[in-house]
């Protein structure tokens, strides 16, 4: 069971509270109309799946409704750090990705 | 190769079991193979074995971290069904199920098949109708399935709370008659022991920590004792798939989940065959050791700790009781998660790779078990031709660049 300690309304809460939104570096591209279909299938499915320290985006869906990020570790389950989303720049891992402004679903 | 039987059975009684040879021997790896299979899970054997068996390529090393059969294979609630609904699908398990049907004659060893039918159960009428539709299609494919009403269900499953009261009542379901469940392990160590007969050397605590490649073509591999050259290299590591993919700069369309299954304390035989409800979402059969074995939806979020969330477990928990009042007097005896991979359609990745000579299994997402024999077959046949078998053609990656999925989010009746 996780408790997280929601950066916006300051409370910890049990993980049911929350929803795990996805990675947190996933970037819609700019202009998709450009990519090939390789590009366009790299963005949409491909994952980095890392085994340890990963950056996520959640939400606190049942309690102050926002969304905000944590750096956790998937194998020992730390939060290594909860944070604002504007607090950590998001980087686009794809070549293909530009730096598009938009929470994509996981 | 020792065979078993009444007869071996019975000369080993005069000597009061003493002298049993072992079912596969411990081996120091060779510097080279022709095959590499990383891996000592259901696949990973199942595919030694019909590489050795159907296409003569003994010099195959089957490595393994940890113990053979320890990861996903030990873990799953082994369920064999084919009750899929579109027909790559349905091809490719029925397959698999009738190899399963076969398999204790084939390996001289007792996987303790138990055909016993999987009910799927609806508590509405528009779940009557999905059902309908879904075992229409099975129907269709002269796969055998069969609509129950209310009164049906509880022939069948006697201890089901059909009563109108029940939180989420009954209306039918439907059922497959020849599936079923199998002893998990008895499944990996029936496939060791015949891969080990054939030739086949099966290492275990040996991890690989690294792929070697030149070019684009595959090397051999990095292991914990040192290179191992090898001329193809399979990938089965269900639940660490991305990690491995990495090592050879292959990036999966995966995420690796905690899935979670537990069993309670034995109880006399109570239960026939096994029930899946897609709404409550979990399904429950009885082991032959009489544990009520039960399992649910995936946690919620990514993970490769093999341990599960306890929301997940409370989930399940409360969906089996929803189903079964009378067990809430079961003490539960263990609980345990493995680490499944995933997929955007959730059915599996089984194939070649960009990399040259590199083959994956993966995404077999909550149902690998079932599909460890024909998982098998067909990924040595893709090995030994370097094309992918027929059975498999729906099942590589590139699907996910043509968007020819092979969606069967649904068919485990539960959601992902």
């Amino acid at each position: 069971m996780l408790r997280i300690p929601c950066p916006y309304c300051g409370s910890t809460r049990d993980e049911d509270e929350f929803t795990y939104g996805g990675p947190f570096d996933r970037i819609r591209p700019a202009d998709p109309q450009q990519l090939d279909d390789d590009a366009w299938a790299t963005y949409l499915f491909t994952r980095e799946n890392p085994r340890g320290p990963s950056l996520e985006r959640w939400r606190h869906t049942y309690g102050c409704r926002q969304w905000f990020g944590i750096e956790r570790d998937t194998v020992t389950h730390a939060l290594v750090r909860v944070f604002g989303l504007s607090e950590v720049v998001r980087t686009a891992k794809m070549a293909t990705a530009s730096s598009g402004d938009l929470h994509e679903a996981a | 190769m020792e065979n078993y039987s009444l007869w071996s059975l019975a000369k080993h009684a005069l000597t009061r079991h003493r002298h049993w040879t072992p079912a596969w021997h411990s081996r120091e790896p060779k510097s080279r193979y022709d095959v590499v299979i990383i891996g000592a899970g259901g696949q990973g054997l199942a595919t030694a074995y019909y590489l050795a068996r159907n296409h003569g390529i003994t010099n195959v090393a089957v490595l393994e971290k940890g113990w053979l059969g320890g990861g996903n294979t030990g873990r799953n609630t082994t369920a064999i069904r084919s009750n899929y609904f579109y027909r790559e699908s349905t091809n490719f398990f029925e397959r698999s199920l009738q190899l399963y049907e076969g398999l204790s004659k084939e390996l001289n060893y007792n996987i303790m098949l138990s055909q016993h039918g999987t009910l799927t159960l609806a508590h509405s009428p528009h779940q009557m109708d999905g059902l309908e539709r879904w075992s229409n299609s099975i129907q269709l494919q002269g796969i055998d399935a069969e609509m129950f009403d209310l009164a049906q269900v509880r022939e069948f499953m006697p201890l089901l709370d059909t009563s109108r009261s029940a939180r989420f009542p009954i209306l039918g379901g439907f059922v497959q008659r020849r599936g079923g469940v199998a002893r998990h392990d008895a499944v990996a160590w029936g496939y060791a022991r015949g891969a080990d007969n054939l030739g086949v050397d099966i290492i275990q605590n040996c991890e690989v920590t690294g792929l070697r490649q030149s070019g684009n073509r595959i090397k051999g591999v990095e292991t914990k004792t040192g290179f191992i050259e090898a001329d193809k290299v399979v990938i089965a590591v269900a639940g660490h798939s991305s990690v491995m993919a990495k090592m050879a700069g292959i990036s999966l369309p995966i995420t690796s989940m905690p899935l979670q299954a537990m069993v309670s304390e034995p109880v006399k035989p109570a239960l026939d065959g096994m029930v899946v409800s897609p709404m409550v979402h979990a399904y429950i059969s009885q082991s032959d050791r009489g544990e009520i074995l039960i399992g649910g939806r995936a946690d919620s979020y990514p993970s490769y700790g093999q341990r599960g969330t306890l929301p997940a477990l409370e989930e399940t928990v409360s969906a089996a009781l929803n189903l079964f009042p009378t067990f809430s007097r079961l003490k539960m005896m263990r609980q345990w998660a493995g680490i499944v991979d995933i997929s955007p359609d959730t059915s599996p990745i089984l194939g070649k790779t960009p990399v040259t000579a590199l083959y994956i299994s993966t995404g077999w997402g909550t149902g690998g078990f079932k599909a460890i024999p024909v998982g098998g077959e067909t990924l040595a046949y893709t090995v030994a031709n370097d094309r992918p078998h027929p059975l498999i053609e729906p099942f590589g990656m590139d699907r996910f660049v043509t968007g020819r999925f092979v969606n069967e989010a649904a068919a485990a009746g539960v959601e992902h």
